[in-house]
């Protein structure tokens, strides 16, 4: 079947979506990194949409899926990438992504997951690394 | 209005989706529309073919490149026989679904055009006709 490539970096997950996805790819997508993250005890889960010339209701549900999915097994997700005519485009249709954190880019995305982990050690909430 | 240039594609499969949302962009790019119309153009023919194929049980959406004498835009025709929209006026609520989703297809891509018709009868189908100027 056909599958977006999921990749691994230390306790973090990293996606870049390259082709424009029919609905079953992205459900597809949708239940590999759930099960990814609960195989690899993953913390961070990075999405690039930046190759992404649309986002449409399907696509932000997806989104938002994974972001909560992500929350209630102990990780953060961070989408990075949005094209700035797509960010327009979302806000007339309406959509909200709630739970969704973005970034510019991938370094500040993963700089985000970090700092989001970081703050939640102080807290002395979430797992402890391991 | 002149129509300049027509073509009809099938939406029946997911794959159909893709290429609706293929075309559009293609044709809206040789009207000449900026980036950010191109995008929404593409993100309401998206909607409103998934619509199609998933509520409609699959049908068709005619492109058109028009020309009135001062502008240029898009109209995209979309039609299906399926079971139509009784409570149209319910349907374009923002958030409204029978299907699980997220209920911002009609509501949504109406507000990404410059023109939304929609007819539909109960058992009979529903037809939507979307027109964007450049
Ligand atoms: N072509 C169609 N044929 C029959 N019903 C439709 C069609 N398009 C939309 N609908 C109805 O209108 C509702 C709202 O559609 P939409 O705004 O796209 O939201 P969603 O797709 O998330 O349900 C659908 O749930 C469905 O009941
Ligand atoms: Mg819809």
């Amino acid at each position: 079947m056909e599958r977006i490539p999921i990749l691994r970096l230390r306790d973090c997950l990293l996606v870049t979506i390259q082709v424009d996805m029919h609905d079953q790819l992205a459900l597809t997508l949708q239940d590999d990194l759930t099960e990814l993250i609960v195989r690899h005890q993953a913390r961070g889960v990075l999405i690039d949409i930046s190759a992404l010339e649309i986002v449409d209701s399907f696509i932000g549900r997806m989104l938002s899926n994974i972001a909560a999915m992500a929350r209630i097994l102990d990780a953060v997700t961070v989408v990075v990438g949005m094209r700035p005519a797509v960010a327009i485009t979302l806000v007339e249709l309406g959509l909200e992504m709630p739970g969704v954190r973005t970034a510019l880019n991938v370094d500040a995305g993963m700089r985000l997951i970090e700092r989001a982990l970081e703050e939640e050690r102080q807290a002395g909430h979430g797992r402890s690394k391991g | 209005m002149v129509v300049l240039k027509a073509e009809s594609l099938t939406i029946a499969t997911q794959e159909d989706v893709v290429r609706v949302r293929q075309t559009t962009r293609a044709w809206a790019a040789e009207i000449g529309f900026s980036l950010v119309n191109q995008t929404k153009l593409v993100t309401a023919a998206s909607e409103l073919a998934r619509n199609t194929m998933l509520y409609g049980g699959g049908g068709t959406v005619l492109l058109e490149s028009i020309n009135d004498s001062i502008r240029a835009g898009l109209r995209m025709t979309f039609e299906d026989e399926g079971p139509g929209i009784a409570d149209i006026e319910t349907a374009l609520t923002d958030g409204y679904t029978t299907g699980g989703g997220l209920g911002l297809g009609l509501s949504g891509s109406k507000r990404l055009v410059d023109e939304f018709n929609i007819w539909s009868e109960p058992g009979r189908g529903t037809r939507i006709t979307i027109l964007r100027w450049r």
